[in-house]
């Protein structure tokens, strides 16, 4: 009788319920719960997240989801954006565009990360969907303002662009002016990472000026700080703010004209930019600093007792990005000023000196997790640490997210008992029970590793560096940690048994990469051969493997499941171990 | 184990790994006592090597691993800080560089060089259809294939087009804002100061 009621809902009912459901976990949960509701389900997706470009393929993207309007990718490893992916790897979105120009006219959307987007690939966005309105290109690279000028032009509807960190060869500020002087739907523009080529200024406060809409400006360094004023007067309904350089002479007129353009944007939560600071300027955007929610001075070089002036005046902030001059007395006034701080960042100021420069050490990072009750989120960067301060900071705040630590030093121990930080980083898994991201460092053992596969059952991604003793360490994180999906590892001495051992296991995760290991190239052979539905990738620049004997341990190895078999556009110092005999690609 | 394990190859029984704390010795069931002790990093690399020439990296790394702490400025993409934002904490001087009759632009730092002698050098590189002929006090750039001299110019911050070289290094890299090889026949007004006794060097 059940049974009989599910079939006799039409299928319109049950789209309309569906179009509720906008996660792409539920998504894909209902599609799973009987045929008719896959198909269904397939017909009325609108929206598609692929977390690694190269587990499917456009066409079976396009075959199983034929009106999709958002898009979604990720293509190279996280690792890439410290240099350990050799240049031309991979990531290419052009394929992709080519296949949705024609399955998909309406697309609105696209959204990528770490991918290689040519010009020629924004061209033929901007050619090929009437209705496009979002592009948001976060650490790519590959492009020219020449691409941007052409989406400029042809958008009509653009609503968002946002290039958020990307490489751009920025040849002209001029492809400002190819939007139309009729085109006024802008909502958010983010060209913070431009190069310090001037952006034509005039087509900028035009631009800003026709678009009523405009809710996000995110503006690159080039622009200077006299000409904020100007822009804000015309955007004062703007919600997110990014400056350029925050420099210049000390004039009373142009400060005052500064701060009173900051008082006149009632909306301002978010503020970024801020390179070069003259802390003389800072005064000039209090007005707005107690609805700030977000700040980010991660470029400014200021020192601590200008940031806690600055902190002091916002109790309402969520998020601050900010520099290693904070300093421990800048953590300690942020944990008594900002109840509310929910994610901090610290960078350092001076990564490759020899010496601490400034006095930041693991007692801020106590502080905080003592003083805000919502912190959920971490990533600290410093020189020294201890595991009880890590127990303490663990007990603090059992309701940490995401905790990614760097000391700069490579297995630093505990700087008191000089014992490994094995302790300190057991405590935080074992307290933080909704801990999904987690960055380790310092001097390391097997046993953190036993500690992480015991305790860190919500751990979905793993970042590993100079860091345990044996296969024993990979082991207890393949074996224990359910919810693993992406595991990075850098220069530990972890080998093939291991990986051999939880073949099964890279199967149920997004992807592991390994280098400066002791895998070697019989294992990733083995490997290959075994597991069809995993890409197993070797990337070594000395040359192809099979000269060398099996044993020898490959520089890198990228190991991700695929539905979509072997890639093809694999540059010359990258194999893909598949189950043929002959393992190796010709080049 | 399980027999498809075996089946597949894999010789679980050769990867069996046991869950114990290091220090702790344990004793397998045909009687040999598996240490439960640290295997060095070291060791687990001589075990691998069977070969110099695979080696190389290998010991790069050792070397690395020996020494500690690691001298940061050796290792690659360590400590992890993204390109951009290292790229925005240290001073870098990006200038545009045009040439007369080329019709592409080309960026430099000029933070990256020490002298004169090494912004042309690079720039000879870079246009490699040129070479540099040093006459005393003014630098001129030829072009091999053609003949013409080039003059190396730039633009200050008052929006003045002047000589490259007649100012001290630093305070050349404080004022630039651009620079442009001009033609020789063009770079009139920006004279010489001293008549040029020309003895070609490239």
């Amino acid at each position: 009788m059940q049974k009989k009621m599910a079939y006799s809902f039409p299928d319109e009912v049950l789209e309309h319920v569906f179009s509720f459901i906008q996660s792409d976990k539920d998504r894909n949960a209902v599609s799973m719960v009987c045929k008719s509701w896959y198909e269904i389900e397939r017909w009325c997706r609108r929206k598609i997240f692929i977390g690694n470009c190269y587990a499917v393929s456009p066409r079976i993207m396009i075959r199983r989801f034929p009106e999709i309007r958002s898009v979604e990718l990720k293509g190279k490893p996280h690792f890439a954006d410290f240099n350990l992916v050799p240049e031309g790897w991979g990531g290419y979105i052009l394929p992709w565009i080519v296949e949705m120009a024609g399955a998909y006219p309406w697309l609105e959307e696209i959204r990528l990360k770490r991918m290689v987007v040519t010009d020629e690939s924004l061209e033929l966005i901007a050619k090929s969907f009437k209705n496009f309105k979002v592009l948001v290109l976060s650490f790519c690279e590959g492009f020219s303002t020449d691409g941007l000028a052409a989406i400029a032009a042809s958008c009509k509807n653009l609503k968002e662009l946002d290039l958020r960190e990307s490489e751009v060869d920025d040849l002209s500020g001029h492809w400002l002016s190819h939007f139309p002087e009729t085109y006024t739907s802008l909502v958010s523009l983010n060209i913070s990472c431009l190069g310090s080529d001037e952006v034509s200024f005039s087509a900028l406060e035009r631009l800003v000026g026709r678009c009523p809409n405009l809710r996000t400006l995110q503006l690159n360094r080039a622009v200077p700080l006299d000409k904020i004023a100007t822009i804000l007067r015309r955007a004062p309904q703007l919600v997110e703010f990014g400056t350029g350089t925050y420099a210049a002479e000390l004039r009373p007129d142009v400060f005052s004209n500064l701060a009173g353009a900051f008082s006149s944007c009632k909306e301002l939560r978010s503020l970024s930019g801020f390179w070069d600071v003259v802390p003389a300027y800072l005064p000039a955007i209090y007005s707005v600093c107690s609805r700030i929610s977000s700040l980010n001075l991660s470029y400014a070089t200021i020192q601590s007792h200008d940031l806690i002036k600055l902190v002091c005046h916002c109790p309402s902030l969520q998020r601050l990005l900010v520099l290693d001059y904070i300093e421990d007395s800048g953590l300690e006034a942020l944990a008594s000023s900002c109840k509310d701080l929910q994610e901090l960042r610290v960078f350092p100021s001076d990564p490759f000196g020899a010496e601490p420069n400034v006095s930041l050490t693991e007692q801020g990072l106590v502080a905080v997790s003592l003083g805000c009750p919502k912190l959920q989120s971490v990533l600290y960067f410093c020189h020294q640490m201890t595991n009880s301060a890590l127990v303490n900071i663990a007990q603090n705040r059992p309701n940490l997210t995401r905790f990614r630590l760097c000391i700069i030093a490579p297995r630093k121990p505990d700087y008191v008992t000089l014992e490994p930080l094995d302790v300190g980083f057991g405590a935080i898994v074992q307290h933080c029970k909704d801990l999904r991201r987690l960055s380790l460092s310092g001097l390391l053992t097997d046993r953190v590793f036993e500690y992480i596969g015991t305790y860190a059952k919500k751990l979905e991604m793993l970042s590993v560096a100079f860091a345990g003793d044996s296969d024993l360490g990979l082991h207890h994180v393949l074996s224990g940690c359910e919810s693993l999906r992406k595991l990075e590892i850098r220069d530990c001495s972890f080998g093939d048994k291991a990986l051999l051992a939880n073949a099964a296991k890279l199967e149920t995760m997004r992807s592991l990469w390994m280098s400066s290991c002791s895998v070697s190239f019989g294992a990733c052979k083995l490997l290959g051969q075994k597991m069809p539905r995993l890409n197993v990738e070797v990337i070594d620049e000395r040359g192809p493997p099979d000269s060398r004997p099996e044993s020898c341990p490959v520089e890198k190895l990228y190991i991700y499941r695929s539905v979509a078999g072997p890639r093809f556009d694999m540059p010359p110092f990258v194999w893909t171990m598949d189950d043929e005999d002959s393992a190796l690609r010709l080049s | 184990m399980s027999p498809e394990n075996d089946a597949a190859g894999l010789n679980f029984e050769a990867t069996e790994l046991t869950l114990g704390l290091p220090g702790k010795s344990k004793v397998t069931s045909d009687g040999e006592a598996k240490s439960g002790t640290k295997r060095g990093f070291l060791e687990t690399v001589d075990l691998n090597l069977g070969d110099k020439k695979c080696g190389q990296s290998q010991t790069d790394v050792q070397e690395a691993a020996k020494s500690s702490p690691v001298s940061k400025a050796q290792v690659v993409g360590w400590p992890p800080v993204r390109a951009l934002r290292k790229n925005a904490m240290k001073s870098c001087k990006y200038v545009k560089v045009a040439v007369d009759g080329a019709p592409y632009l080309r960026k430099v730092d000029l933070e990256m060089y020490n002298s004169y002698q090494q912004l042309l050098s690079s720039l000879e590189d870079m246009f490699s259809c040129f070479t540099i002929r040093n006459c005393l006090n003014e630098k001129k750039i030829v072009d091999q294939v053609n003949g013409l001299e080039y003059v190396p110019t730039y633009e200050d911050k008052d929006g003045d087009w002047m000589l490259v070289g007649d100012v001290p290094w630093q305070m050349f890299v404080d004022s630039c804002k651009r620079l442009r090889l001009m033609k020789s026949s063009e770079a009139i007004g920006l004279a010489p100061r001293t008549p040029p006794k020309c003895s070609s060097t490239t």
